[in-house]
């Protein structure tokens, strides 16, 4: 069994039927933080779709999913917030978003809390990033060049709730110059956990220095992932340490945009 | 009063500042290597079965089908059992189940009982009423037996002393039992085997768990690895089980399954070392059968926890999940500890006992992942928060709330999203000058850095882009 295969695949179900057609147009969902504190994220997405061809959208109306609130126990503050997002997108067949977590929360969480028609449709044509281009427009190689030694830190909301696990590799796999560091316990969890971080600081810091003792045994000098939220985490943790503070944490579109 | 709430000691490491975690005990250290180790195992033996993950949702349907027609299969085992001359007993709550502990003791002149382990017992603290009314209780199996010595409480549903180094269990026995000091496993295991022989052969009564009852045939499947159940099941004249009532299976037919699952996801096994089918007393002796609701039937009622009665207490969910990893078993504070025991504590003592558990998750999905019943620990995990909220608990907070509802007002357009969004902002940057960070904002800052501030934000980008460069955009 490969390393990173999870023991349990469990797609999500998803409408990618009838299949993408050629320049239909895309709505990118950019979530809080990314909007914020990553711009350079959604903009290396914008560039890397529209060198493959695919129209970009960027509904302004948009704000969050509701994840916050719902996963701490607030459904009935996330629903409000929930249905704005599917009014939003829903003229959209295709929501591309950089966050396994965000987009786990639209594809399998969504109905959880409103079941209604209307937040199952669009919660279904969330997809996360790296998943878009290797599903569905079965895309492995951005033209990417970036070398330096990556190690790849793999979310585990994409992983175990969308079954987003080998798309972020096959993508790297295929970046020019650059060398792979297989992270030792790719599987588990970096600690950071939306609120679990701050409610659980202990835990969630002794969780995420175990990842950054990995990280530096791996010997990468940058660490990606699919999800920046947990990078925010790790990064935090690395900045702290002098010692460590030369490795770099970016997302994977950012380093799939890299050179080209 | 129901004795079962008696040790629910609170889950210390959820109050608010939970000191001491970022710089894990070395005993904890030494448990996040173990689990480590264990789950990797696990899942290397697992992955030699090509369709482990069939067999996983067989036995999810198997386990779902006997949740539902749990009525049916239990008036089955019944009637089986008593046939052949066992009894069989109902207890509606620990109190209960230990009032007929007792009465079949006195009974019978007991005086000591040999336990094999069993997690009900534990519910039940069984240990202690024994003690109570004057009866020696002593676990054989090895790691209860070392828990019992050093008067601690088992750290995990398969392991007790997995928190222990060999040395240490040396030192255990040193102190107890007065036996000369050794670190080697061969010989503490021979000094448990010399104290524990002649128990088992004076000893009145022996009580186990069961780890599946069987209603077709009225079978009582105990497994084990070191041969303690065998022994205090057997030898003493008065046997008893306690098992809680989802542990029923309808068939015999399915007990294969479940063995291929449990050796593999307890402890990397490809079957237990023993395997005991008690279908009735041996001659000239007694067994008692006694079930155990305690909290169960409510969960019945949920359609969402209901789930959680499909667990075969295998461990594996424990040894996966990172935050158990990092603060062991007696954290969860009560019985079942790990992410299952973070789902079954708050139905089985109550959700205002227990609360806190639900969120004692980074809510990962390494638990679900590994489960061989599959179950969806996860999302039962979410569920609970939601109800935590809402019903009267610890967590039901009112400011809370009204940050949550301040948040949502703000999420719900783009010019309130900005404004909050401008603040947060704001805050980050400020953040860096102030001498000292309270709550959340100081839980963060603890041991991480916050994220540079850019100049502009995606969506500032994006406006400038569009306003610049782009072509009036058609609709889609």
């Amino acid at each position: 069994m490969n390393a990173t295969t999870p023991f349990h695949y469990k797609p999500a179900p998803r409408q990618d039927d009838p299949p993408y057609q050629k320049g239909e147009r895309v709505a990118m969902f950019i979530p809080c933080y990314v909007d914020q504190f990553f711009p350079g994220i959604g903009e290396a997405m914008v560039s890397i779709l529209e060198r493959l061809g695919v129209p970009v959208d960027f509904p302004s109306e948009q704000t969050c999913c509701g994840q916050p609130a719902f996963n701490s126990g607030y459904w009935e503050e996330s629903r409000p917030v929930i249905r704005k997002f599917c009014e939003v997108f829903a003229p959209y067949r295709w929501v591309i978003c950089p966050s396994g977590s965000c987009s786990s929360m639209c594809r399998v969480f969504f109905p959880h809390v409103d079941p209604s028609p209307e937040v199952l449709q669009v919660s279904r044509r969330v997809f996360e990033f790296s998943e878009f281009l290797v599903d569905i427009l079965k895309v492995t190689d951005t033209g990417a060049t970036f070398p330096h030694k990556v190690a790849f830190h793999m979310g585990c909301h994409g992983r175990r709730e969308l079954g987003v696990f080998d798309h972020p590799l096959q993508l790297l796999h295929s970046v020019r110059g650059m060398t792979y560091c297989e992270l030792g316990n790719i599987e588990e969890c970096c600690g950071f956990g939306g609120t679990f971080s701050v409610k659980l600081a202990g835990t969630s810091l002794a969780m995420g220095q175990s990842k950054v003792d990995n990280i530096v045994r791996s010997g990468a000098d940058v660490v990606a992932s699919g999800d920046i939220s947990c990078l925010m985490h790790v990064g935090g943790i690395i900045q702290r340490n002098p010692a460590t503070k030369h490795i770099r944490v970016m997302h994977l579109a950012e380093l799939l945009a890299a050179g080209i | 009063m129901s004795t079962t709430t008696n040790h629910l000691d609170g889950a210390e490491f959820l109050s608010a500042e939970n000191k001491g975690l970022a710089e894990p005990a070395p005993r904890f250290k030494n448990l996040t290597k173990t689990c480590d180790y264990s789950s990797k195992n696990n899942m290397g033996v697992a992955a030699a079965i090509p369709q482990f993950q069939d067999w996983r949702e067989a036995a999810h349907q198997v386990k779902k089908f006997s949740i539902a027609n749990l009525d049916k299969l239990i008036v089955q085992f019944e009637s089986n059992m008593k046939a052949r001359g066992a009894e069989v007993m109902f207890a509606q709550d620990a109190a209960e189940a230990n009032r007929m502990v007792l009465e079949i003791a006195r009974e019978h002149n007991v005086k000591s009982v040999v336990k094999s382990k069993s997690m009900v017992t534990e519910e039940l603290e069984l240990n202690h009423v024994l003690e109570g009314a004057g009866i020696r209780p002593i676990e054989t199996d090895l790691g209860e037996y070392i828990v019992q010595l050093a008067k601690q409480r088992p750290i995990h549903l398969v392991t007790p002393a997995m928190h222990f180094t060999a040395a240490e269990v040396g030192e255990l026995f040193h102190k107890t039992l007065g036996e000369p000091y050794s670190a080697e496993h061969a010989k503490l295991a021979a000094i448990a085997r010399k104290n524990l022989r002649n128990d088992y052969l004076t000893a009145e009564m022996g009580v186990s768990g069961c780890n599946f009852a069987i209603a077709d045939t009225g079978t009582v499947v105990v497994v084990e690895n070191e041969g303690n159940a065998g022994l205090s099941t057997a030898t003493p004249p008065v046997h008893i089980v306690l098992v809680g009532i989802e542990k029923v299976i309808p068939r015999i037919d399915d007990l294969p399954l479940f063995l291929n699952l449990l050796g593999r996801s307890g402890t990397g096994q490809k079957l237990t070392a023993y395997t005991h089918l008690i279908h009735g007393p041996a001659v000239g002796k007694k067994l008692y059968v006694i079930f155990l609701d305690n909290g169960r039937t409510k969960v019945l009622q949920d359609p969402h926890a209901w789930q959680s009665l499909f667990c075969i207490r295998c461990g594996a969910c424990l040894n996966a999940c990172p935050v158990y990893r990092r603060v062991g078993g007696w954290s969860y504070g009560w019985v079942y500890p790990g992410p299952i025991g973070a789902v079954l504590t708050p139905h089985l003592v109550g959700l205002h006992k227990a609360a806190e558990l639900p969120f004692a998750s980074s809510l990962c999905g390494a638990c679900n992942e590994v489960c061989p019943v599959k179950i969806d620990i996860p999302h039962q995990l979410v569920h609970l928060r939601h109800r935590a909220v809402n019903e009267p608990s610890p967590m039901n907070s009112p400011f809370e709330r009204m940050t949550w509802k301040v948040w949502a007002w703000a999420m719900r357009g783009p010019r309130r999203y900005a404004m909050a969004m401008g603040a947060v902002r704001i805050g980050v940057r400020v953040a860096k000058y102030l001498p000292w960070h309270f709550g959340k904002l100081g839980a963060w800052t603890r041991g991480r850095e916050l994220p540079k501030v850019p100049a502009s934000s995606f969506r500032a980008w994006w406006r400038n882009r569009q306003n610049t460069s782009q072509p009036p955009k058609e609709k889609p």
